[in-house]
């Protein structure tokens, strides 16, 4: 019999470990080359490892560990490949390595191990502090509260479901005669709360916003804009410019660059703190904010201001893709000096968004729709759209941050502007 | 012709024996210098050992004098044969130096007698009384001279009235009277030893309470136990002046502006130690001091002059042995190009004294002080079965434990066995545990170590034998 080791496959420099999220097969499967055989999760990405040989796999770590860049997590038995007939029955045939008790996992203390059965964390799922990295009762500790949500405090996750008697909801069973010990509550009462793991991107979300809250003296500076002309060109040049580029001239394409207009115009707005230092950015990276079903993310688009319209749609749409299927790397989404977020596809009317740390500031976009507007002395109905632009303002000043966001108005009223750098 | 080695340790005390031995372990060429005749430095000669020797024997002593009886054991009368008790304690430290000689040589390391002084950053030079220095050189060289007992400079060392730890284990009667100046682990333990074997033994300490390290409550009930054994502890004393005119010396301390007399045969100073660099050459050689003469090191124990190395008692810390084991250990492995490890938040500390008292970590007062949230767990030996049999009902164990983390931050125990007891809270404590890690972990019954268990416990309120 021939091995070969699944190894967690590296991820870039910044990133040790992440959470297995998901095993697309089964313990001793059969599997093919290149098949997809998990999803690993990590605080900034997600993505999938594949089978590197054919083979019967045994699997050495349970959805939801923890695990290292390098680390096996299974195994496959090469010879195994294509001997069985019917991968199906032999399956139950293969219970040779027991995903509850992998060989070579750490002990736990016996207060961690207590923990673990009181509050259903999996001790592989936190981060040590002890020798070696091991989980100290402490890590458990705050594990657990950052588990539990703020507002309620946490019931006990007891085998027995709350009972009627336990006065969880007493109206909701009525025929529970009050002389019968307590019961648990029949399998089709409705649960009034389900609880599930935050995953690692979600977390790192929610660090990052909360810290970029904590960190700025975040202000944000509003403005509308007539979309008549940017709409005009787009009915006039849309069907040229797909046949020309294969891509569709969206209004993305225009932002960014009255972005870098405004950016080019307004350069304190491209600059980041670090330390005690201001940095300046030469150049315009510009992320664009693309919701997908595991959360936010922020691919970033490379040199706008080189880029043609055609190009930078080309690359949203690309972007936003591979962000939505998981394929993303950690290159596309870091080193951008400014953020585009456009909530205007949920059908938001004014909002206002949060910075994207170290950068300086970030556009908000909103729904279009037809307002009254007055247009030299006259009551016109014109497609209007909020923007919003959230600033840092220990670096921005109120001035530059209104300036910026005029230009970027002005620019899409006017798009010849773009055209002539005024 | 200067003899070439890879590494060169100046003193072969616990610190640089175990330095050398562990450098020889991963393949070095190491010179071993020595001014003694024997190998093991102050502790295996006339520190630790000889004094746990005395220890021991004088336990017995009182055992069979004192509480025989109790247990139904007729001995009739007892008497002390002080030779025989040196004879004792002198074979338990000649076993133990000549097996550190006998591992030396195993390890092919070059035991080199004399004394070393610097000549350049990788050369010593090492004499001998009568005859022609010999010059070695090496690519590295570890300072590991220890220290030595300060001396009170209006009461010099005499080897026969005003003496050091050194003669105080080699008295060769029972004095009368013995004071002994510095209630620290050195001037108890053989203030114990003496007393023990009939001695009128006065402490005279400076600070408002003996062995200041510890806790207050702990302190409080050891010097009541010691005092219970007949040793007298005058605590917030100055000493100023031994007068020497009348038929026996008198040493003077003042107290609030009030005299103090106290006659003694015999006056142990053990006010603490310095370091030992005397005659290295530091100077010549641009190795850095710091106020208070310790060689400074960084967090490798590098000297300020590349290629020199400083251990144990000579660096800042505790002078103890244990830690300049680990700086040996530690110091080799940096030297020979590999991860050392020493955890120096992690030294335990003990007083060999019946009880003795041991320690590790933060203490609760130090907690507060900090302002740190602590729970405290505490056990008493009287509610063990093992103390009980054992006459050993003195004394507890007490843990503190972060109050949010529950992660142990220190242990004091005042008991029989402490110095043993106190190993595992600092394994625990290695691996970050918690009180409730300790609590649920299985002792043995009936040992004294389930006293450790029950205070972990206590930390949650939990202790099952104790409410």
């Amino acid at each position: 019999m021939a091995f070969i080791d699944v190894k967690i496959p590296p991820m870039g420099e910044s990133i040790s470990s992440g959470v297995l999220a998901k095993w697309h097969v089964k313990n001793g499967d059969l599997v093919k080359k290149d098949q997809p055989l998990f999803e690993l999760e990590t605080d900034k990405i997600t993505s999938e490892g594949t089978a590197e040989a054919a083979g019967r796999i045994s699997l050495n770590v349970e959805v939801g560990a923890e695990v290292k860049i390098g680390q096996i997590v299974a195994s496959i038995d090469t010879s195994a490949a294509g001997t069985e007939k019917s991968p199906a029955a032999a399956a139950p045939a293969a219970p040779a390595a027991k995903p509850g008790a992998p060989a070579g996992e750490v002990p736990q203390s016996p207060a961690v191990r207590r923990l673990a059965a009181d509050t259903g964390i999996d001790p592989a799922t936190v981060a040590g502090s002890g020798k070696g990295g091991r989980v100290t009762k402490g890590d458990m500790l705050s594990a657990a509260e950052a588990h539990a949500p703020a507002a309620t405090p946490a019931p006990a996750p007891s085998p027995v479901p709350p009972s009627p008697a336990g006065g969880i909801a007493p109206t909701a069973f009525p025929v529970a005669a009050p002389t019968l010990p307590p019961s648990p509550p029949a399998a089709s009462a409705p649960q009034r709360q389900t609880r599930r793991k935050m995953t690692q991107l979600r977390q790192r979300i929610a660090q990052r916003l909360v810290a970029a809250q904590h960190e700025a003296a975040m202000l944000t500076t509003f403005n509308e804009v007539d979309m008549s002309a940017v709409m005009a060109l787009r009915a006039k040049y849309q069907d040229d410019f797909v046949k020309k580029n294969g891509v569709k001239l969206g209004f993305m394409s225009f932002f960014a660059k009255a972005v870098v207009h405004a950016l080019k115009e307004v350069p304190g707005v491209n600059a980041q703190i670090n330390g005690d230092e201001i940095v300046l950015n030469h150049y315009y990276d510009i992320g664009v904010a693309v919701s997908t079903e595991k959360g936010l993310m922020v691919p970033v688009v490379r040199d706008c201001d080189r880029l043609g319209m055609a190009d930078i749609e080309k690359a949203i749409a690309d972007s936003a893709k591979r962000a939505r299927d998981g394929k993303i790397t950690l290159a596309d989404l870091e080193g951008g000096v400014f953020t585009i977020t456009n909530g205007g596809i949920f059908g938001s009317m004014l909002s206002t968004p949060i910075i994207n740390p170290p950068q300086s500031a970030i556009l908000g976009l909103h729904a279009i729709n037809d307002r009254p507007v007055a247009v030299n002395g006259q009551v016109v109905i014109r497609p209007m759209m909020y923007l919003a632009l959230s600033y840092d303002h220990r670096l921005v000043d109120g001035k530059e941050a209104v300036t910026f966001l005029v230009r970027v108005k002005q620019a899409i009223e006017d798009p010849t502007r773009l055209l002539l750098s005024v | 012709m200067a003899q070439a080695f890879d590494l060169i340790v100046i003193g072969a005390g616990p610190g640089g024996y175990v330095c050398a031995f562990r450098a020889a372990q991963l393949g070095l060429n190491v010179a071993l210098v020595e001014k003694r005749a024997t190998l093991g430095g102050t502790c295996l000669n006339v520190g630790c050992i000889p004094s746990k020797a005395l220890l021991s024997s004088s336990e017995h002593y009182v055992f069979a004098k004192q509480h025989a009886a109790a247990h139904g054991i007729k001995i009739g009368s007892v008497e002390i044969d002080l030779p025989g008790m040196m004879k004792k304690k002198d074979a338990v430290v000649s076993k133990l130096v000549g097996g550190v000689a006998q591992l030396a040589k195993a390890r092919k390391i070059a035991v080199v007698s004399g004394t070393a002084t610097f000549v350049s950053a990788n050369t010593v030079s090492v004499s001998n009384p009568g005859a022609q220095p010999a010059e070695l050189t090496a690519k590295a060289i570890v300072i590991a001279t220890g220290s030595a007992p300060v001396e009170l400079p209006f009461m010099k060392f005499d080897g026969q009235t005003v003496v050091s730890s050194d003669h105080a284990i080699s008295f060769d009667s029972v004095p009368k009277r013995l004071v002994v100046v510095g209630g620290g682990a050195i001037g108890l333990e053989l203030g114990s030893v003496w007393s023990r074997l009939g001695t009128e033994v006065t402490v005279v300490e400076f600070l408002p309470k003996i062995v200041a390290n510890y806790d207050d409550d702990v302190v409080r009930n050891f010097a009541r136990l010691l005092q219970k054994q007949g040793i007298r502890i005058e605590t917030s004393a100055k000493v100023v002046e031994l007068r020497r005119d009348g038929p026996i010396p008198v040493l003077v301390a003042e107290r609030e502006g009030q005299k103090l007399e106290f006659p003694a045969e015999k006056v142990l100073v053990s006010v603490g130690r310095r370091p030992f660099t005397d005659g290295l050459g530091l100077e010549k050689v641009g190795v850095k001091i710091d106020d208070k003469r310790r060689i400074i090191v960084d967090g490798q124990l590098r000297t300020s002059v590349p290629g020199i190395w400083a251990i144990g008692d000579v660096v800042a810390g505790p002078m103890l042995a244990h830690k300049a084991e680990e700086d040996g250990v530690a110091a080799a492995e940096w030297i020979a190009g590999k991860h050392g490890h020493v955890n120096w938040d992690l030294v335990p500390a003990i007083v060999y004294t019946d009880p003795e008292v041991a320690s590790v970590g933060l203490g609760e007062d130090a907690a507060k002080q900090k302002g740190i949230a602590v729970k405290v767990g505490k056990f008493n030996f009287a509610a063990n079965g093992r103390a009980l049999a054992a006459d050993a009902a003195d004394g507890y164990v007490k843990i503190v434990a972060d109050a949010k983390t529950d992660r142990i931050l220190g242990a004091q125990i005042l008991g029989r066995g402490a110095g043993e007891l106190i190993s595992e809270v600092v394994t625990h404590m290695e691996y970050g545990g918690s009180a409730e890690d300790l609590g649920r972990t299985i002792h043995a019954h009936p040992t004294l170590s389930e006293a450790v268990k029950e205070a972990g416990l206590a930390v949650s309120k939990s202790a099952l034998h104790a409410l």
